[in-house]
């Protein structure tokens, strides 16, 4: 690794920043059961940051300590510089964080545009009696506002055509990708995608792929992802972080992790004889 | 034109107001079932407990009055002065609004994701709890509410009818400005949650939590808003039924009025509240008017849940419902 202060340049020439996000000795026990011991590990400004590991591994309860949905049970998270007190998830999401679910969590009932809208709720200031002025009170032209961000969204990810769709009669690969649009259109300083390419073909994994680079490298958005597919990551990804069975057993370039004898034996198993 | 045809039209007018104020009540259900999943068994009381929290506003009675005379041993029960309709009723809606902060603190905060069925009992339990609570600060006796509202038949539609048909419709002032009412509160509804960022965050929340929170809404906001709104409907349909037939325990009792209505219309479209309502109406009123004698009357008391009846077994999810999919 490079310079950890100062940021580093990645193998395509991007320069990556300082820290965002600071995770140091989260612990994380339900009841008996320690579904991350110790971990610790540093999110940098910009980057694209993997965590993996085999299934069970602790890797979707890490994403939910970071957004909120868990509170460690130990260990420190900090963010931009400050640590985080135990807070609820709809504060930490306001702070500038935005997640998609592993199994997809979309306002069925609502339109395509009307879930990506949603995201822009923490963005929307106007209170509930200056919205019903309307154009006398601006909320209209906040909303027009919005509007045009969320479109540039929708144009973006490439789903114009399904704008006024409900969410319900989606395919899987589109309800994925107006999942991503939602979160995206928080405008998020960390991106967290849990498996945002599961259960999908080739063609949806590679969109799903040029979208979060081209994302990553259009509006600058840091992003922590989830994924199975080792091609993937190592294609994606500048650092990633290994965990299995709950403690973390690798973080480093995908070359180096790839090259890790204990990653290894994770993911193809050890002959115990 | 014969007169049974405007006899018939008359009644048909009729059941069109009677229905109104069943959507009225409806609609507090609705509004409640569709954010939050729960059907909400205390709207008829929160609509009783709001018209006597008027009418002891506007009487200037003191609240807890018998608590306080036990205690004390005074003969404490009115502060002496008239609030205006319009201050009370504002005043009421306050009160109805700290009525559902409090109820999202002590209830609904401690049963986050708990089954449906749960949240149900909770509500059972807060109905009886509300009756109770409402007759221990405002006393149980029958009280008459009168905010200014006209009442009595309407004599210019009578004598206009008269000169048209010959024969003059009986209707009453009150079911007119109901119907005005009610018209007003479902388009401020329907812009509030379609076109007001609240109303999308009140969407979102209704169908998925989760998905919410990562949105930034905050769950119990949106509770203590759903219930404000609810306890607002309950204070409109309290005023009108109160106005109607006075403010007393049988109030409650309309809750069970609006069940055949939901069924029909729906559980989670606004519309199909008041959709259902007027068909519910105007249909008991007709079947009053046509079957009724030949088989001796009363119909009303169980027209209404026969139809409900008929339409869960052709379409469960109502007219408007939304449409119970599973995919397997």
């Amino acid at each position: 690794m490079k310079d950890m202060n100062e940021g580093y340049l990645t193998a395509d020439g991007r320069q990556i920043g300082g820290v965002v996000m600071e995770l140091k000795d989260i612990t994380l026990r339900f009841g008996g059961l320690t579904a991350i011991e110790k971990i610790s590990f540093d999110i940098r400004d910009g980057e694209i940051r993997a965590i993996i590991g085999p299934n069970g591994a602790g890797k979707s309860s890490m994403l939910n300590v970071i957004s909120g949905f868990y509170v460690p049970s130990d260990g420190e998270v900090w963010f931009k510089g400050v640590r985080r007190g135990p807070m609820k998830p709809y504060e930490i999401a306001r702070l500038g964080i935005a997640r998609t679910f592993q199994n997809i969590a979309l306002f069925d009932g609502m339109s395509v545009l009307d879930n990506i809208m949603t995201g822009r709720l923490t963005h929307m200031k106007k209170g509930l009696i200056a919205q019903a002025g309307w154009w006398f009170t601006g909320a209209a032209r906040e909303e027009y506002e919005n509007r045009e961000k969320v479109e540039r969204i929708i144009d973006f990810l490439e789903i114009q055509n399904i704008r006024k769709t409900p969410v319900g009669r989606l395919p899987y690969g589109l309800k994925k990708r107006v999942e991503l649009a939602r979160a995206l259109a928080a405008e998020p300083k960390i991106l967290l995608l849990d498996e945002p390419m599961a259960g999908m073909n080739v063609e949806e994994k590679e969109d799903m792929c040029r979208f979060v680079l081209d994302l990553n490298d259009e509006f600058g958005t840091t992003i922590v992802l989830i994924e199975h597919d080792m091609g993937v990551v190592m294609d994606l990804s500048d650092r990633v972080v290994v965990m299995d069975y709950g403690k973390k057993i690798g973080d480093g370039a995908p070359d180096e992790v790839r090259n890790n004898q204990a990653v290894v034996d994770a993911y193809l198993g050890v002959a115990h004889d | 034109m014969p007169d049974q045809l405007l006899y018939a039209m008359e009644v048909t007018l009729n059941g069109l107001m009677a229905g109104v104020l069943y959507a009225l009540v409806a609609l507090g259900f609705v509004l409640i079932f569709k954010a939050s999943g729960i059907f909400n068994y205390a709207q008829g009381v929160l609509a009783l407990f709001a018209a006597l929290t008027l009418v002891g506003i506007q009487e200037g009675q003191v609240p807890f009055a018998h608590l306080i005379n036990a205690i004390t041993g005074g003969h404490l029960t009115h502060f002496g002065w008239q609030v205006p309709a319009v201050i009370a009723i504002v005043l009421t809606a306050g009160v109805m609004v700290l009525l559902a902060i409090v109820i999202e603190k002590l209830v609904l905060k401690h049963l986050v994701s708990q089954a449906p069925i749960i949240l149900f009992m909770a509500t059972i339990g807060l109905a009886y709890f509300l009756e109770g609570f409402g007759d221990v600060m405002w006393g149980s006796d029958i009280k008459t509410l009168d905010v200014g509202l006209p009442q009595g038949i309407n004599d210019t539609i009578e004598t206009t009818t008269a000169n048209w048909f010959g024969y003059g419709f009986f209707i009453d002032n009150l079911d007119i400005v109901a119907t005005v009412v009610a018209v007003l509160l479902v388009t401020a509804l329907t812009l509030f949650s379609q076109f007001s960022k609240q109303g999308r965050a009140l969407r979102a929340v209704a169908d998925d939590h989760q998905a919410a929170l990562s949105v930034g809404i905050s769950l119990r906001f949106i509770w203590v808003l759903v219930w404000s709104i609810a306890g607002f409907v309950a204070l409109v349909a309290g005023i009108m039924w109160g106005s109607k037939s006075g403010v007393q325990f049988s109030l409650s009792l309309i809750a069970l009025k609006a069940l055949p209505v939901l069924m029909l219309g729906g559980f989670t479209s606004i519309p199909g509240a008041i959709v259902g309502g007027l068909i519910i109406g105007v249909g008991e009123k007709l079947f009053e008017f046509s079957i009724g004698p030949m088989i001796g009357g009363a119909t009303e008391n169980w027209f209404a849940y026969v139809l409900a009846l008929v339409f869960l077994v052709f379409r469960p999810q109502g007219l408007f419902g939304e449409r119970i999919i599973e995919r397997v």
